[in-house]
C-alpha cells in the first residue's frame, strides 16, 4: 500500500474488534461475501473495554492513519459492562487527541454485533473513505533533529 | 584518597532539584568528603570552556536536571554525556520532559508569539522579537536557538541512570547518592544500566495511606471546590490523583496532605504511556447508568493533556502536539 500523496493515499487501519461481537461480525461479513475495503488490519481483543488509550496512541504513533474500535452493544457485554468502560475511555480520548491536533475522525467507536456483518461493512468503508478524505496522518514523520538548524555557537558562552 | 568528581547541571528546569540536593541536610557534609565539586553552576563558579576542557570520563557522577529545550541545553547534555562517567537523568524534566515538556503543546514561534505580542498585559507596538543573533560594534551576541520540541535527557543522549520526581525526595536522593558511593569506593555493585533508582516498586497508592473503597464516581470535582474528606481516597472523592499510574517513591506526601498526586514519579513498571493509563483509568471509574451518561461525564474533565501528562508529555507516546 502507499501513503505517498492524496492521490495514491491508501488510508492504514487499525481495528480493535471484541471478540464476542464486533469480530464475529466481521466474519459474517466475510462469509456473507460482503465487500468493504481491504485497508483495515482487524486485532481481535478479548473485550472493547480492554482497549486502553495506550493502544490507541501506539497505533497512531507506529504509522496507523486512524483507530477503529468496535464492540458489544451496551447491555449485551460479555463481561457485563466492559463496553461501558469503553463508552467512557472514547471521549476522553478523542479530547485528549484534539488537544495534540488530530482531526475529531481519526479515532472512532462503533457498537457492532455478531449478527450485524452488513454494518460492520458499512463502517469499515465510511471509515476509510474519511480517513482517506482527512490524508495521512505520518506522525513520526514531524520528529526530526532540531540540533542541525541551530546555529553553531562561536563565542565563549557563560553559565547561567 | 583523591576525591571523586562531582558535577550538578541545570538544563530546561527551575533550580528546584538543586534545592532538593541540599534537602538531604547533614548528609551533604558527607558528600563534600566523598566528591570534589568540578561543575555546578548553582553552587560553584565554573565556564562551560573548564568541562569542555577536562578529559573523557573526567568527572565520576553527574546529576542532570532538566529537559532539552534549547541548543545550550543540547551542547552540555552532549559534553557532561562525554565527561561524566556516571550521567544521571535527574527529576522528573529531565527523565520524562517535566513542566516545562507542557510547551510541546505548541511550537515555539506560537509560544513566542504568545509572550511577546499576543499576551493581554504585552505592550509592543514595534513587534520586536528576541533575535538568536544580533550584532554590535564589540562583536555578535548570540542566544541559544529555542526547539519546537521539548526533549528529555535519553532522548538527547545516552542516560546510565532516572532518578525521578520533582523534585527527587530527599531520602531517596540521599539513597542513590550511597549506592553510587559505595560503586566507586569498590564496595557495592552499581545497579543495572538504565534503571531507575530512587523508587520503589508498585504505584504511589501503595504508600498513600488514605482509605481506598470501590472507585467510582459521578462527576470530576477539583482542589479549590470543596474541602477533601481526609480519610478517603481523593480519587473516589472525584478528585483526579495521578496516584494509581504513578510510581512509588515519594512516600504519597502531596496527598497526605490533601493534595492529589500529580504524578511526577512517572510511570510505574510495566506501563507504556501514563497519560493514557490514567486516562483510561479515571474515565472507567465513572458511574452512571448509560454510556451516553457516561460520555457525557467523562468528556469534563478539563484540559486531558494538562493533567495526565502534567509531567511526561515529551515522553509520552505522542511526545507533542502535531506541528
Amino acid at each position: 500500500m502507499s501513503t505517498n500523496g492524496s492521490n495514491g493515499f491508501e488510508p492504514r487501519l487499525i481495528g480493535f474488534l471484541c471478540r464476542w461481537c464486533s469480530y464475529n461480525g466481521a466474519d459474517l461479513a466475510g462469509t456473507s461475501r460482503l465487500k468493504y475495503p481491504p485497508n483495515m488490519v482487524p486485532i481481535k481483543t478479548n473485550c472493547s473495554g480492554r482497549i486502553d488509550a495506550t493502544h490507541i496512541l501506539k497505533a497512531l504513533k507506529e504509522g496507523a492513519d486512524g483507530v477503529l474500535i468496535a464492540g458489544c452493544h451496551p447491555g449485551d457485554c460479555h463481561y457485563i459492562n466492559g463496553n461501558y468502560r469503553t463508552a467512557g475511555r472514547f471521549p476522553l480520548t478523542q479530547k485528549l487527541l484534539e488537544q495534540l491536533g488530530l482531526e475529531h475522525g481519526r479515532v472512532r467507536l462503533e457498537w457492532v454485533s455478531a449478527a450485524e456483518g452488513d454494518k460492520f461493512a458499512r463502517v469499515v468503508t465510511e471509515f476509510t473513505e474519511q480517513i482517506r478524505a482527512l490524508g495521512p496522518l505520518g506522525w513520526s514523520a514531524q520528529f526530526v533533529d532540531e540540533s542541525v538548524a541551530a546555529p553553531a555557537a562561536e563565542k565563549e558562552a557563560v553559565p547561567a | 584518597m583523591s576525591k571523586f568528581k562531582f558535577a550538578m547541571y541545570w538544563a530546561g528546569s527551575c533550580g528546584g532539584c538543586e534545592i532538593a540536593l541540599l534537602e538531604i541536610k547533614e548528609k551533604i557534609v558527607e558528600v563534600d568528603q566523598n566528591y570534589e565539586v568540578v561543575f555546578w553552576p548553582a553552587a560553584t563558579d565554573f565556564k562551560y570552556k573548564d568541562v569542555e576542557g577536562y578529559d573523557d570520563g573526567f568527572i565520576d557522577v553527574c546529576l542532570f536536571n532538566g529537559c532539552i529545550r534549547n541548543s545550550e541545553n543540547e551542547h552540555l547534555a552532549k559534553v557532561l554525556r562525554a565527561k561524566s562517567k556516571v550521567l544521571v537523568a535527574f527529576g522528573a524534566c529531565a527523565t520524562m520532559g517535566g513542566i516545562p515538556g507542557l510547551a510541546n503543546v505548541a511550537s515555539a514561534q506560537e509560544i513566542k508569539d504568545l509572550v511577546y505580542r499576543d499576551s493581554p498585559s504585552i505592550d509592543n507596538p514595534d513587534g520586536i522579537y528576541p533575535q538568536e543573533r544580533y550584532e554590535v560594534p564589540e562583536g555578535v551576541l548570540d542566544l541559544p536557538h529555542m526547539y519546537d520540541t521539548v526533549k528529555t535527557l535519553d532522548q538527547t543522549v545516552d542516560v546510565d541512570y532516572y532518578v525521578p520526581g520533582c523534585a527527587p525526595e530527599a531520602g531517596q536522593i540521599a539513597a542513590v547518592l550511597d549506592v553510587v558511593t559505595a560503586a566507586l569506593k569498590g564496595e557495592g555493585p552499581l545497579p543495572p544500566k538504565g534503571s531507575t533508582v530512587g523508587v520503589s516498586p508498585k504505584t504511589c497508592c501503595e504508600e498513600c495511606k488514605r482509605v481506598k473503597e470501590e472507585k467510582k464516581i459521578t462527576s470530576f470535582r477539583r482542589i479549590w471546590e470543596f474541602l477533601p474528606d481526609p480519610e478517603k481516597c481523593l480519587l473516589e472523592q472525584g478528585l483526579i490523583c495521578m496516584g494509581p499510574a504513578t510510581h512509588a517513591g515519594c512516600g504519597a506526601r502531596c496527598t497526605g496532605v490533601g493534595m492529589p498526586c500529580r504524578g511526577c514519579y512517572g510511570a510505574p513498571d510495566g506501563v507504556l504511556d501514563q497519560g493514557a493509563k490514567m486516562l483510561s483509568t479515571v474515565a472507567s471509574i465513572v458511574d452512571a447508568p448509560t454510556p451516553e451518561e457516561i460520555a457525557v461525564i467523562a468528556a469534563t474533565v478539563p484540559d486531558p493533556v494538562g493533567t495526565f501528562y502534567r509531567f511526561g508529555l515529551p515522553s509520552s507516546l505522542l511526545r507533542r502536539a502535531r506541528v
